[in-house]
């Protein structure tokens, strides 16, 4: 398998806080990656260097072997990375299916003057967008909620909202950040195997921060682990959790012992 | 700790329950009093009505025409506020200065001879729009881009602060291009009734007014409702870092948000300098009105703003035009900015807005 994004020596400061220390990490083609490791050890900062939010201090990202790394988040979108918050970020004001059309803004052409006049293209355009987004929605279980405005639906549901409107953006490369929190036991088994169908039906590659070990080993090819910013292990779920800097890292030096 | 002090149980006596009473929140209070004045006014209104209706109806149609003028200021600052939370000071100075370049358009480069309303000179009007709208769609976005840009990530005060600055330096723009003197443009669209019902009469100057503004108004309306670039404007405006993961060009979001307040700010210049008299100035006094508006309505809310406007045009007619216990024009600054202070203390959120001024 070819590699989709491969992470070069990637670090981030803070003032004087190292957050992420050079780093390196490669993401296979429709593998589900996780990055785990204890709260602080610098997970989302490196999500937010994939995606252009950060930008890093030093170290490179290619992605599909194009350098993005300093690229504005809406430029790394187009390349194909799409991406859920760890707090719910939706459009609160707005539908369900609105936010689902605002995630493909960037596969839309309707520029300004031509959505002003309202030329058929841009119209075929619409209404086929439209029908895509409902689509988005069904897949992701979302059937009958077009019209509810995104903050009265249920967390589980805003979860899986978040899921679609960052399918629409259209990505190869999907990052959710800790998709499952908050979720109950059972809401967090459907979610895992919606996860898998993910790879499967829509021949994603899917990387996820995650705290919730069971989705974590039960889903995932290959699992790195961050602590202090560092990288501390690497490999297949079981070899990961026999990793004696891991147990160490989430249990403490005793652990080991 | 405070709560160690109460007595167990004494949550049920009968005293405390009256304690509830007297100090707990007093829903009907504010209420009470702004359905009293709201009250006073209507009876105001009435009265006046009935004395002197045809007055009242032809200052209620000056009340539309100059609201619709106030709506496009207003709806500059509220587009703004609606994406950044900044209240952009400078937007009243581009207004004015839009209309006198207005004026430079119309009477030096097109050279229409300012005494004689004609259908030649309506379409000047037009045509000149079609050069101020565009100039000062781009003036403001540069103002977006020189003066707010590099400080959207410091405090709030800091583009605010920069915002009065900005006012200033184009207001003394327009005082280095135009001197202090008054431009008109008020004999340039015909004075004919377009109907007469008595003495009460409407002329064709005053209707173009809301040909232009109603229009403009629906556009706008329809383009930040079902475009892509209208949706991208709100998605902004909701959350930026998620509209950015979306895919959506935020600075290029803001640049087109700012030209389109510019829009329609050279718009209410052109339409406020064949009404009125505009000079370098004129743009501070009614950026306040307009900002007024806007916050009466709800600010970073369309229809809010134009509602808003409506209502601020409305009390000035008929403040300055009624005659039985109208306080008169004197007044005007007094009252509209009385208003003001009185929905940021009794409901800041406006009319129509919620607490959070992120609605288009």
């Amino acid at each position: 398998m070819a590699d989709l994004l491969v992470a070069d020596r990637l670090r981030k400061e803070f003032g004087g806080l190292v957050a992420v220390n050079d780093v390196d990490f490669t993401i296979p083609e429709r593998a589900i990656v996780s990055l785990i490791g204890p709260n602080g050890a610098g997970k989302t900062t490196f999500f937010n260097m994939l995606t252009g939010v950060y930008r890093a201090t030093s170290g490179q990202i290619l992605f599909r072997d194009v350098d993005v790394t300093g690229k504005p988040p809406h430029a790394i979108t187009e390349l194909g990375i799409g991406r859920t918050f760890q707090n719910i970020r939706l459009f609160q004001h707005m539908t369900a299916l609105e936010n689902v059309l605002v995630g493909m803004h960037a596969r839309l052409k309707g520029g300004i003057i031509r959505s002003i006049l309202g030329t058929p293209g841009v119209r075929r355009e619409e209404r086929r967008a439209h029908e895509r987004a409902r689509e988005l929605l069904r897949f992701c279980g979302l059937r009958g909620r077009d019209g509810e405005v995104s903050r009265n639906l249920a967390y589980g549901d805003q979860r899986r909202l978040e899921v679609a409107r960052a399918l629409a953006t259209e990505p190869l490369l999907l990052l959710l950040d800790e998709p499952t929190a908050g979720m109950n036991p059972q809401e967090t088994a459907d979610f895992t195997s919606f996860v898998g169908r993910l790879r499967d039906e829509r021949e994603l590659t899917i990387l996820l921060i995650e705290h919730d070990m069971k989705v974590v080993m039960g889903v995932s090819d290959r699992v790195t682990v961050l602590d202090y910013g560092e990288k501390i292990a690497e490999g297949t779920p079981d070899e990961v959790q026999r990793d004696e800097r891991v147990i160490e890292a989430y249990l403490g030096r005793a652990a080991t012992a | 700790m405070l709560r160690g002090h109460m007595p167990d149980g004494a949550s049920n006596s009968p005293l405390s329950r009256m304690g509830a009473i007297l100090t707990g929140p007093r829903p009907g209070f504010v209420s009470v009093l702004g359905l009293a004045v709201a009250g006073l006014v209507l009876l105001w209104l009435f009265v006046n009505a009935v004395q002197t209706p045809e007055l009242f109806a032809n200052v209620a149609l000056i009340g539309l025409t100059n609201g619709a003028v106030f709506g496009l200021v207003a709806l500059g600052y509220t587009l703004v506020y609606g994406i950044l939370q900044l209240i952009n000071f400078a937007h009243g100075d581009v207004f004015a200065l839009s209309g006198l370049v207005g004026f430079t358009v119309l009477f030096s480069v097109f050279k229409v001879s300012a005494d004689a309303a004609s259908v030649m000179t309506v379409l000047a009007v037009l045509a000149a729009l079609a050069i101020t709208v565009p100039l000062f769609a781009t003036i403001n976005a540069t103002i977006e881009f020189v003066a707010y840009r590099p400080l959207r990530h410091s405090p709030r005060l800091a583009a605010l602060i920069t915002a009065v600055g900005v006012s200033f330096i184009v207001q003394n723009i327009g005082l280095y291009f135009y001197d202090v003197r008054f431009r008109s443009a008020s004999q340039l669209l015909p004075r004919d009734p377009v109907f007469e019902l008595g003495d009460i009469s409407y002329s064709w100057n005053k209707l173009i007014v809301l040909l232009i503004t109603v229009p403009a108004l629906i556009a706008l309306t329809w383009f930040v409702r079902n475009t892509r670039q209208g949706k991208a404007m709100r998605a902004v405006a909701q959350d930026r870092d998620a509209a950015a993961m979306m895919g959506i060009d935020v600075n290029r979001t803001i640049s087109v948000t700012f030209a389109l307040a510019g829009s329609l700010a050279a718009i209410g210049g052109m339409l406020f300098l064949t009404q009125f008299n505009l000079r370098y100035d004129t743009g501070f006094e009614l950026g306040l009105i307009a900002f007024t508006a806007a916050v009466l309505g709800g600010i970073g809310n369309l229809q809010g703003a134009v509602l808003g406007a409506m209502l601020i045009g409305f009390i000035q007619a008929f403040n300055e035009g009624l005659t039985w216990l109208s306080p008169g024009s004197d007044w005007t600054r007094s009252i509209v900015f009385g208003i003001l202070i009185a929905i940021l203390v009794f409901r800041p959120e406006g009319l129509l807005g919620e607490r959070t001024p992120e609605g288009a």
